[in-house]
């Protein structure tokens, strides 16, 4: 057959494209479990950090199952809402509803006898999602710790929230100021004028990602603002 | 077995590790050699990213170099480099998920790296499968050797840790009585240019066959 003619270079593009698509389909199908496993494990090991508990691959689901004593989702005025299980909700989704239709979940922890409330967030750094979880102490206003992590910032900038050295600070700080209103959690730059109590350091190059992660948390927490007012 | 690694062969395989070498001389690749050596790990798991990629794809582009339609070639090595990318990327993520999050959107962008689809078009087209894939190796490695060498300066100097292991002496910082203060800028984007410009400097100074005439 001519090697330059139409009907020769239709088909091989045809026939190419039949091939890739069959191999690529076949590997992502049979990759999939695996991957899914990846993943679940992964969001255990970062809600288990917020908690100020390391876990590895091995036996993040284990210690999952002992310190996380129950899971539930709330709605924006606070109420619990059955029959959603926490786990699977998903973050993405929920932030493109309105506040009042979104499920919040809510992580319960139990830390040397004491509850945690955990809090999922997620948000935009600079080029993708960011995401993490932040747990607070009984009294609904301090952190007890924090987890962040993203999927594709700048390594060595904005990558480094998901670092100890960025997450730590956030411990002990406040949400809510001497009024009563949830200020959230400042990421200052050097310079910038910010109560110690309410705010952490920012990362020095990443400063997008930096204020990307100062809106998500301050966006979500004030979704869980009734709930908190619950519970206090 | 001595043929196939003769000394044409094996030139292919050096000299893309300095007189032509991707980076330093034909400038191409630049654009993911600023993106991920801000440290050492991400460089080097990009590298070997590249050299499975480049070498596979020279192989398949060299073993249907006689079927492909000349009108269509520059499409059929962008399949071919994008579904390999993906079996990378899907591969990674089943098996070694720590380091898949650790190039997240890099593994991606192989696929626009100019250095693969250049030696497809250059090399792979034209010559048979073995000299290709020694070919695809050298390039790979030319372009690995660069990235992770600016990888180690600018983790060095601008966190003055690698491997994510701190390096400096925490007494040495001014912020614990010491002199010492990381260098903000090597973690900046226009570093890793300049990094590469250093490259090139010393490579031509040692090499100055590489030296265009002034006219």
């Amino acid at each position: 057959m001519d090697r330059n003619g139409n009907t020769y270079t239709f088909l091989y593009a045809a026939v190419m494209v039949i091939v890739v698509a069959a191999l690529l389909a076949a590997t992502a199908v049979s990759l999939k479990p695996f991957q899914k496993r990846n993943i679940e494990i992964e969001k255990m090991q970062n809600i288990l950090a917020s908690v100020n508990i390391q876990a590895d691959v091995q036996n993040a689901s284990k210690i999952y199952k002992e310190k996380i004593t129950t899971t539930y989702v709330v709605d924006a005025k606070g109420n619990k809402k059955e029959g959603v299980n926490a786990f699977t909700v998903n973050l993405k989704k929920e932030r493109s509803l309105p506040v009042a239709e979104r499920s919040l979940p809510v992580y319960e922890a139990n830390v040397d006898g004491k509850v945690k409330y955990i809090i999922p967030l997620r948000g935009a750094g600079l080029w993708g999602p960011i995401w993490g979880y932040i747990s607070l102490d009984e009294d609904m206003n301090t952190i007890f710790g924090a987890n962040f992590d993203h999927q594709g910032e700048t390594p060595g900038l904005g990558a480094e929230i998901s670092t100890t050295a960025f997450e730590a600070p956030f411990i002990g700080k406040k949400i809510f100021n001497a009024e009563g209103k949830l200020v959230s959690i400042t990421v200052a730059k050097k310079g910038e004028k910010a109560e110690p109590a309410h705010s952490v350091d920012a990362i020095s190059g990443g400063t997008i990602t930096s204020k990307g992660l100062e809106q998500m948390i301050s966006d979500d927490l004030n979704s869980y603002k009734e709930f908190f007012n619950k519970k206090k | 077995m001595a043929e196939l690694f003769s000394k044409k062969n094996l030139k292919l395989l050096s000299n893309p590790l300095n007189s032509s070498n991707p980076i330093t001389v034909q400038v191409l690749g630049i654009c993911s050699a600023l993106a991920v050596t801000a440290q050492l790990k991400p460089a080097v798991v990009m590298s070997l990213s590249v050299v499975a990629v480049l070498a596979l794809a020279n192989v398949i582009i060299s073993l249907l170099r006689n079927t492909i339609p000349n009108r269509i070639r520059i499409i059929v090595q962008l399949v071919v480099i994008a579904a390999l990318v993906i079996l990378v990327d899907q591969v990674l993520r089943a098996f070694v998920y720590d380091a898949s999050k650790q190039l997240s959107v890099f593994v991606g962008l192989i696929i626009t790296n100019c250095i693969i689809m250049g030696r497809l078009e250059a090399f792979a087209l034209g010559n048979k499968p073995w000299p290709s894939f020694l070919d695809g190796l050298g390039n790979a490695a030319g372009y690995a050797w660069v990235l992770i060498v600016v990888g180690f300066f600018r983790e060095l100097f601008g966190s003055g840790t690698l491997w994510g292991y701190q390096i400096i002496p925490d007494s040495w910082y001014i912020a614990n009585g010491g002199f010492y203060e990381n260098n903000g800028m090597m973690i900046l984007p226009p570093m890793a240019l300049v990094t590469v410009g250093v490259i090139i400097w010393v490579q031509r100074s040692k090499n100055p066959e590489l030296v265009e005439e002034n006219k």
